[in-house]
């Protein structure tokens, strides 16, 4: 009994692997009704398992299978032509007999349903056929008489039932016949000839029988060295083997270390090839577990197409970089994520066709999933040419569903506002349907890609599309890191969210630390950068002074320095996972063994952000509805500068893109305005002193102007200043609106009025040179965008 | 039926906790101390590759702290969160009390060690408390909270 099990068994698996590639068919053969290679592929998956069904005794998957294979066979013939109630009813059989492996798969035994309505369509099907009149579908009848010619000629010759094409291109390959004389014979066929083409170009005499003989024992023989090339390995098995590779790639580090500090070598060369044999077999085994992402992506036509059905809409699936590959683990924990963000597009992004039409674009949508590797990662991008997202709605939405305030709300930019479809608690549908209601949010796809390191990012054009876009780690089980170390321990950083060290120089001279109200920051480039101190954010003593660099990491869409004693070196590491009592404090990813035996706990970037506050009010998830109470009581980040007479000016810390020393020579004018070349655009300088009317020494300022770059709906401006003064956190309480234009008002900070610049106004009083650089701008994104829809 | 009990001293106490949950004890090991974490952990352990929580069972059952420069034992034990190694004063017999032996905490005995001590066993002229290592490796609760 043992043996039969196996056969089913193994049964089972090939079965499963079919299904998955009847589905595809399926939906490739709906758009590309004629193409009978299609069909002969599906025909032949569903014979195979009728035919094995058979013989393992399972009557109802038998039967099943079998009023499908007539319908298929019927269609392979051309005496019917595919309709979509025929492809909705050869899924509505492929999911029957997935039920029904399933059944066999948990219980050894079909399952009791009844499957009879599901023949009765089938049979229907085929009797709409056009060319025959019979009516009674009994087993004596010419539709099942088809079905039984089919197994006949299967078991009589079973390589024959291999794509007929093929068999013609093997025999031109042979030289036996010519291609014209094979298209000759499929044309044979095609009107009408049920003969097989061996047979046909034999008949014809083209060709001898030998030479058919002979082309269909090499299509054997391909078939079946493709399957000896290949065996079935069990995921668990893997698993050990990626835990027992990851303890060696530790014991190799201690090694490596050890045997560097001693002058031996012999010992020093025998380490070297243990490094670079445990190196190559940590990539063998890592490569045992990549799967294309196909593996995913194939079910995706077939979501797609119900789904688009279900809500009457056009959608056309397509693909690039299917053989892109990732770890096993990662592909099984972005599937429901992928699932959900491809049935989103269709359901919210992509429009009804007559709505589409109106709009001027196809009536059938394009969903395009894209996936390629960048820097180690893994890209997948959905994209589609839909209604795309409104940002003002988004905001709208997250006010009324008290998120946040009004005024928060406002301050979002556009990136921010889009990113808050991730947002618990948030749905954009305007009416919730079946398939937007299903119990899984945009939030817990963001949870799910995030716990395996990954990001995800919104793009989108009104009108034009939507790009989510998803970025995960190729591995999770071994990841280079970077060692840091904070009062005599050490850390471990990702590389992933490493983006550039920093070394603070303390004797002065060089860049160094300022505060702003005691929060340290520091000028990257002009830009501040908000500094978070591992030895606090670990609660350890602050050794004063030792810190000596920065470590300049990525969380979410921000950046930020993490103040570290020392840099060590950078490691592959294992990581692995903390204990119960551990498991609570999020600022540790894991553990890990360092090459000398000794525990390294590992830094979770993003935590660190999040418990240093770095992570804006957006993406701070839960905070962000705490925030919204004190933010309404009007705190605000103000930017605080100082005008020529001696006046304070403050400009909203948001909007302030950079803080830039621009030469006084380097000012051009068109017309009238005064303007800079920066990086790479036209950037209108705005000086506060003429717009606020004073008059002091403006020349003073000596060769260099002091610019505070403004960015507003994709533009930027420049205000000249006097001197930049300081940041703070002011909570505007004392307001009087004596308004000479371009002001939101003044107000009491630290101490002495400041005027607050309305940076929309200012911008909007730029005018067209202004709207015209935005729309340079947009149009070099949109550019992009746009092209990605060309190759689609 | 009796069971054996792996024992150990703290603080003077004798506890024991079943064999069949030890793993292995293991004199002092080098460790790596967690910042931020609960005060029992008393650091990160390499048990051959194998990360290991340690909990100070002193800290844990609110114990005066070990005196310095006194030795400590590791007794790592197989719990359903993995493995944990409990830090322990000094390692003692495996015994094999007879079931009649074995009664309740009494009600006197202070929360903070009521709360992970399963059972108290009467031997001659001592009293072994048998610690519910489940509850030991959890996070401990205010004794208000009892």
């Amino acid at each position: 009994m043992d043996e039969m099990d196996e056969i089913v068994q193994e049964f089972l698996v090939e079965s499963h692997e079919n299904l998955d590639q009847l589905d595809h068919d399926l939906v490739e053969l709906e758009q590309d009704p004629a193409s009978r290679a299609l069909l002969s592929s599906i025909f032949r998956t569903i014979h195979t398992i009728k035919g094995t069904s058979g013989f393992l005794a399972f009557s109802q998957l038998e039967s099943v299978t079998h009023v499908g294979e007539s319908l298929l066979s019927r269609l392979r013939d051309g005496a019917l032509q595919l309709t979509p109630d025929m492809t909705s009813a050869l899924l509505a059989m492929v999911d029957t007999v997935r039920a029904l492996l399933g059944d066999i798969e948990r219980t050894g035994q079909e399952g009791s349903d009844d499957h009879s309505e599901l023949i009765a369509v089938l049979t229907a099907l085929q009797e709409t056929a056009p060319t025959l009149q019979e009516t009674d579908a009994e087993p004596s009848g010419p539709a099942a008489g088809t079905a039984t010619g089919a197994t006949a000629e299967e078991t009589t010759a079973a390589a024959v039932t291999t794509s007929d094409r093929l068999l013609g291109e093997l025999l031109v390959g042979q030289g036996a016949v010519s291609e014209d004389e094979v298209t000759l014979a499929l044309a044979a066929q095609e009107v009408g000839d049920d003969r097989r083409i061996g047979e046909i170009l034999v008949n014809v005499g083209d060709t001898t029988p030998e030479a058919v003989a002979q082309a269909l024992d090499s299509q054997h023989e391909g078939r079946r060295s493709a399957a000896d090339s290949t065996i079935r390995v069990d995921v668990d098995l893997l698993d050990t083997l990626m835990n027992l590779v990851g303890e060696l790639v530790l014991t190799r580090n201690q090694i490596v270390q050890r045997a560097a500090t001693r002058q031996d070598p012999d010992l020093l060369r025998t380490t070297h090839r243990l490094n670079l044999i445990a190196g190559e077999l940590q990539e063998g085994v890592m490569r045992t577990r990549m799967q294309a992402i196909d593996t995913v992506w194939s079910k995706l036509p077939r979501v797609v197409r119900d789904l688009s059905v279900q809500l009457g809409k056009q959608v056309r699936v397509h693909m690039e970089g299917r053989d892109t590959e990732l770890d096993k683990t990662i592909l099984e924990s972005v599937k429901d994520p992928l699932t959900h963000l491809v049935r989103n597009s269709v359901d919210h992004g992509i429009e009804a066709p007559d709505v589409r039409r109106a709009q001027g674009k196809p009536a059938e949508g394009t969903l395009t999933l894209r996936a390629f590797h960048e820097g180690g990662q893994v890209n997948i991008e959905i994209c589609d040419d839909g209604a795309g997202i409104d940002p003002a709605k988004l905001r709208d939405r997250a006010v009324s569903r008290g998120l946040m305030s009004a005024e928060a709300a406002a301050r979002l930019t556009e990136r921010e506002a889009l990113n808050l479809i991730f947002a618990p608690g948030f749905s954009t549908a305007e009416k919730v349907t079946n398939v937007s209601g299903r119990g899984v949010g945009m939030d817990v796809v963001k949870t799910n890609i995030e716990k395996i390191g990954g990001l995800v990012d919104v793009h989108s054009v009104l009108g034009a599309g939507t790009t989510i876009r998803v970025k995960i780690p190729l591995t999770l089980a071994i990841i280079p890191a970077l060692v840091v170390s904070a009062d005599g321990r050490r850390y471990a950083i990702p590389q992933v969210s490493l983006l550039e060290l920093l070394r603070l120089d303390a004797a002065g001279g060089g860049p160094r630390v300022e505060t702003i109200h005691g929060t340290p920051v520091y000028r990257l480039r002009g830009q501040l950068l908000p500094l978070v101190s591992l030895r606090q954010q670990l609660g350890l003593d602050d050794g004063a002074g030792d810190a000596t660099y920065i470590a300049v990491l990525q969380a979410d869409d921000r950046q930020f320095g993490l103040v570290v004693d020392d840099i060590r070196d950078t490691e592959e590491i294992v990581v692995k996972p903390l204990g119960g009592l551990l498991r609570h404090i999020d600022v540790y990813a894991g553990a890990t063994i360092m090459g000398d035996g000794e525990v390294a706990l590992i830094l979770d970037t993003m935590a660190l952000a999040q418990h240093a506050g770095v992570v804006s009010e957006a993406s701070g998830r839960q905070e962000t509805a705490e925030a919204a109470q004190t933010t309404s009581a009007e705190r605000a980040h103000l930017l605080l500068t100082g005008l020529s007479d001696g006046r304070q000016v403050a400009l909203p810390l948001d909007a302030v893109d950079r803080l830039e020393e621009i030469p006084a020579d380097r000012v051009e004018r068109i017309g009238g305005q005064e303007v800079v070349q920066y990086r790479g655009r036209v950037l209108p300088l705005v000086r506060l002193d003429a717009v606020y009317g004073a008059h002091g020494e403006e020349s003073t300022g000596g060769d260099l102007l002091q610019v505070v770059v403004c960015g507003h709906e994709g533009a930027l401006v420049g205000f000249v200043v006097r001197s930049i003064l300081d940041i703070v956190d002011a909570e505007l309480d004392v307001r009087s609106v004596l308004d000479s234009g371009g002001r939101l008002g003044s107000a009491v900070v630290s101490g002495s009025v400041t005027e607050l610049v309305d940076v929309a106004h200012a911008v909007g009083a730029l005018g067209d040179l202004l709207r015209a650089q935005a729309r340079a701008v947009q149009d070099q994104q949109t550019g992009h965008l746009s092209s990605e829809h060309v190759a689609v | 039926m009796t069971r054996q009990f792996c024992t150990f001293r703290l603080d003077g106490h004798l506890f024991g906790v079943p064999v069949e949950t030890v793993q292995e004890v293991l004199r002092h090991q080098s460790m790596t101390v967690v910042p931020l974490a609960p005060v029992e952990v008393s650091g990160l352990l390499n048990l051959r590759g194998q990360i290991v929580v340690t909990v100070d069972l002193r800290v844990r059952l609110d114990l005066p702290p070990r005196e310095a420069d006194t030795a400590s034992v590791n007794v790592v034990v197989r719990t359903h969160d993995g493995t944990v190694s409990l830090l322990v004063d000094q390692i003692g017999d495996v015994l094999e009390p007879t079931q009649a032996d074995f009664e309740p905490v009494p009600e006197t005995v202070p929360a903070s060690l009521r709360e992970v001590v399963e059972q108290v066993c009467k031997l001659d002229g001592e009293l072994m408390l048998v610690l519910d290592t489940e509850r030991a490796v959890q996070p401990s609760v205010p004794v208000g909270a009892l």
